[in-house]
């Protein structure tokens, strides 16, 4: 059975499309069968990321009203044959999704995949709800500063209350990723520490992406950056990130940007 | 001695709340009555002492029907004390009527025994079963303290409202959150939005968190926002209480 992860994190710009790329690269290049379903109606990135914006033909609202199959709006990535996008509309909004549409779509997805990872977009309205709405797993994007941590704490709060599984009296499993997180400016006091945000979120910590220009630069070549660059800082807090999310457990390291003679000797792996 | 010379202060009304059972009985009413022989089979004596009120609104019924069930409760000795839902002229004299409908409580389920009937699925609304046995009417009591226990950490956006008694969080309580309680506050972890006790009037409540770092304390209205309390005071285990209308903070550290 297929596990249905939202991207999510309440605050926009923090790093959701990008995580949702690398994360699932990185487990498609473990062999995992992977999509990733943009949610963001009308300000659709996950594709422009992923570099398939020029071949979108159909897109989950077709879908959802019924316009195409699944089959012809998924797009499959030209690099690792085990990853898949389905990308959202550019010029509907997201009334045009409904629950209905949405849970078919769901269903058929979980069929075809191992992974179905869906791009929430920011906010805390209905585009953001449906994404999260069929979720087994929640990966909770904060950067350390506090308006992107109480934007979280509400996110965290909604996915106990409007969730399928909330609703049935499960739990979504929530995993934190901190992301462009510097850890020169949080010594400094500059910036929230791991530990302060841990204290106030108070969910299990899956990863810690580090701030690099790797990011924008694989954005811009239009690849997820553990695919544009795999020896960088953030791919491989990405790929320990995507390695924990299937159970692994990995001591917690948040890599350095330039790898230097000792950590390309011991590079790699997480030690 | 005439009655004009009595005190007018003499003759007082005295309002009291008894807690009644109502029967809502539905069709076929002979099937109703013998779950009900069912029930006395088992505790003979059980309604002897009990108001019993009939609620026929959901169902109508003929004239003799209805005399006819009168008629069968009595002779399984049910006081009838007031019915509701028939015509006022089927009333009479001895069965009052009742204003508007009254307040439902919460029904407690009496265990059957071993034996209790099989009861076919569908049948399982309260009006079926005879209620449940209740203490014998009081003049209604003081409710008791209640109180509020929650063991998860409250998120932003979440309000938690208690008017009943004191909350206790287990947690802490985001910025952005909120706990108003009628009683006191405890919350064993740090409190970071806002915390309104005493919200139904009561000043002897308190607040008590392990640590402080609220947007807002109130104390039967009176608050504090995050400005106005002392620096000293932030991040450390704090006790709030109410001193003649001047909200006290006092370290409990």
């Amino acid at each position: 059975m297929a596990k249905v992860l939202v991207v999510t994190s309440g605050k926009g710009g923090v790093g959701k499309t990008t995580s949702t790329a690398a994360l699932g690269a990185a487990l498609a290049q473990s062999g995992e069968n992977v999509v990733v379903v943009d949610f963001d109606v009308g300000l659709r990135n996950l594709d422009l990321v992923m570099g398939a914006e020029r071949r979108v033909v159909y897109d989950l609202i077709n879908v959802v009203q019924g316009d195409a199959k699944l089959a012809q709006a998924v797009i499959r990535d030209k690099r690792l044959d085990t990853l898949s996008i389905l990308p959202a509309s550019q010029t509907r909004d997201k009334d045009a999704l409904t629950e209905e549409g949405v849970a078919r779509v769901m269903d058929e997805l979980r069929a075809m995949f191992d992974w179905v990872i869906c791009d929430s977009p920011a906010g805390i309205e209905r585009g953001a709800v449906l994404a999260m709405r069929h979720a087994d797993m929640a990966v909770i994007v904060t950067n350390p500063e506090v308006s992107s941590v109480r934007d979280s704490d509400r996110i965290i709060g909604l996915l106990d209350a409007k969730t399928v599984k909330a609703e049935k009296g499960e739990t979504v499993s929530k995993h934190l990723l901190l992301a462009r997180y510097d850890p020169a400016r949080a010594a400094r006091a500059d910036m929230l520490t791991i530990e302060d945000v841990l204290d106030i979120l108070s969910i299990p910590l899956l990863g810690v992406i580090p701030e690099s220009r790797e990011v924008l630069r694989a954005s811009n070549i239009g690849a997820p950056v553990t695919l544009a660059n795999p020896a960088s800082a953030p791919a491989r807090a990405y790929r320990d990130a995507a390695r924990r999310l299937t159970g692994e457990l990995l001591p917690m390291t948040v890599p350095a940007d330039r790898a230097g003679l000792f950590g390309r000797l011991f590079g790699g792996r997480a030690a | 001695m005439s009655s004009a010379a009595r005190s007018p202060h003499a003759f007082r009304f005295l309002g009291r709340s008894f807690l009644a059972l109502v029967f809502a009985p539905e069709p076929p009413i002979p099937a109703w009555l013998d779950e009900l022989d069912l029930w006395l089979r088992r505790s003979t004596g059980f309604f002897a002492e009990k108001p019993v009120v009939l609620d026929l609104t959901r169902t109508p019924l003929s004239r003799i029907e209805y005399e006819t069930l009168i008629a069968d409760l009595r002779t399984r000795n049910i006081r009838l004390v007031a019915v509701e839902g028939v015509d006022a002229s089927w009333r009479g004299p001895d069965l009052a009527p009742l204003g508007n409908g009254g307040r439902s409580t919460a029904i407690v389920d009496l265990p059957l025994g071993d034996d209790a009937p099989n009861r076919a699925p569908g049948r399982a609304a309260p009006a079926d079963r005879p209620p449940a046995p209740v203490p014998d009417p009081e003049p209604a009591a003081p409710s008791a303290p209640a109180s509020l226990l929650i063991d998860v950490p409250v998120r932003s956006g979440q309000s938690v409202f208690f008017p009943d008694g004191d909350v206790t969080v287990i947690g802490s309580v985001a910025s952005g959150a909120e706990i108003v309680a009628g009683g006191s506050i405890h919350i064993y972890g740090t409190l970071r939005g806002r915390a309104l006790a005493g919200s139904t009037g009561n000043s002897g409540a308190r607040i008590f968190c392990n640590r402080l770092e609220a947007e807002l304390l109130a104390i039967d209205g009176l608050y504090k926002t995050a400005d106005d309390i002392p620096e000293r005071l932030v991040g450390h285990m704090v006790q709030a209480r109410l001193d003649r209308d001047a909200l006290l903070m006092t370290p409990l550290d």
